[in-house]
């Protein structure tokens, strides 16, 4: 690789955007050219100063209200609340009914017929709105772990894995399908995942993986704990967390 | 921007396609003022122009068949902001992207870092960049759009999101660590 192909390369490389032969071939670039390496450093240190300086502009709750009172028939209480919420749960209620009847009929659609997803999901989308994602914002798993004790009677495994591009956020607690869960907030570049945690009496399974409405699910059983990730970001991804997580 | 919403063709879509618009698309209202707020540079005109891509997509979810709602969203966000720019402040969108600047060494991490540490200044330099730059910037580190998105969006080749992003860092750089140029009459 020439060093005049390398500056456009060098971004496709910060961006995880080569494929496997490509990252491989400017890796081993890298270790011959210190004028890449100080451009990639350069390069790497703007990107955190832009994520530390949080110049991302979320919509104001006057634009939410005024998109809500310009679409027709809007529910009286606007997208973001609960009439939108409660239709959604009641959509999944269904689906876990038929589910359920198909589960036992059809124990094939088993894996297929993701009905812990859709919850999970609609949890998902719920922290996203504003100052819903966490109840303890913190980095330091040593915050985040003993904040669970005493508001629910299990111990989520907590671990930071900023080292591994997936740097945690922070915890809440949330309910899925009635339960109460431990939710963990990890960044993954821009995108946020959820982690849903809650304690079982089943056996481990390996994951499973699945999408629907645009967002990514890997869930998985080990130790007595079920976990439910959730994210916008990649397939891959999710399956890299799930390993991190459960090794 | 005072544009009357009514009677505009708003009751296109049955109850269904209604909730599956309320569940794919607005979700990304954050996304769709983000990026209009760095297109127009400004809180206000963004306010009205994701308003108005909002009910925008919601007259062409029709035409919504499944994939990436976020993507499909933001290129309209996109398109209502050139053309509210063109109308609104056309002498923004003439600048050309000149590649002059490739010719300068790229300045040194530690200079870049102790600029790039100053909200405002990065800010501010983010908001010096053309439009086009701007764009990918704000998609790509603020949104986290992937190449695939970015292209989607922007509505140039995949093939080439990769060296538009790196022209476009490469003015950031230096609109960091360089004094910032005039700012011409129209922008104030």
């Amino acid at each position: 690789m020439s060093c005049e192909q390398t500056p456009t390369v060098l971004h496709g490389y910060l961006d995880g955007e080569l494929d496997a032969t490509g990252a491989a071939e400017f890796e081993h670039h890298l270790e011959m050219c210190s004028e890449c390496l100080k451009a990639l450093e350069a390069q790497e240190s703007l990107r955190s100063s832009i994520q530390r300086a949080q110049l991302y502009e979320r919509a104001p709750v006057s634009l939410r209200r005024k998109v809500s009172a310009a679409l027709p028939a809007a529910r009286a209480t606007g997208f973001s609340l609960s009439g939108m919420w409660m239709r959604w749960l009641a959509a999944a209620a269904a689906i876990l009914l038929v589910a359920s009847v198909g589960w036992r009929v059809f124990p094939g659609l088993r894996g297929t017929d993701n009905f812990e997803a859709t919850a999970a999901i609609d949890a998902h989308l719920r922290s996203l709105q504003a100052g819903h994602l966490v109840d303890v914002a913190s980095t330091d798993q040593h915050t985040v772990k003993p904040w669970f004790d005493g508001r629910i009677d299990f111990a989520p495994p907590v671990h930071d894995f900023a080292e591994d591009g997936f740097p945690l956020q922070g915890g809440r607690l949330d309910v899925l399908r009635g339960r109460s869960v431990a939710a963990l907030v990890y960044g993954r570049r821009k995108h946020v995942v959820n982690v849903f945690v809650w304690p079982t009496a089943e056996r481990d399974h390996a994951a499973r993986s699945g999408s629907q409405l645009g967002y990514q699910w890997v869930e998985w059983r080990k130790g007595g704990m079920e976990f439910c990730a959730v994210s916008d970001t990649s397939a891959a991804d999710l399956e890299e967390l799930q390993r991190l997580i459960s090794p | 921007m005072s544009v009357s919403y009514q009677g505009i063709g708003l009751d296109v879509l049955n109850p269904q396609e209604r909730e599956r618009f309320e569940l794919l698309v607005l979700p990304h209202l954050d996304a769709a003022f983000n990026l209009a707020r760095w297109l127009l540079r400004s809180q206000e005109d963004a306010e009205d122009v994701a308003q108005e891509a909002m009910l925008r997509a919601y007259r062409f979810f029709g035409g919504f068949h499944g994939g990436d709602a976020r993507a499909w969203l933001l290129q309209i966000v996109r398109n209502t902001s050139y053309t509210w720019l063109e109308k609104k402040r056309p002498l923004e969108l003439n600048t050309e992207f000149d590649e002059d600047l490739h010719l300068q060494p790229g300045p040194n991490p530690e200079s870049l870092a102790i600029a790039g540490d100053n909200r405002e200044r990065l800010k501010n330099a983010l908001e010096t960049l053309p439009p086009r730059f701007r764009e990918v910037l704000v998609l790509r580190e603020l949104e986290g759009c992937s190449y695939k998105e970015i292209a989607t969006i922007t509505s140039i080749p995949v093939g080439t999101v990769m060296s538009a992003l790196s022209r476009a860092r490469r003015r950031l750089q230096q609109a960091l660590t360089q004094p910032a140029p005039q700012e011409t009459a129209h922008e104030l």
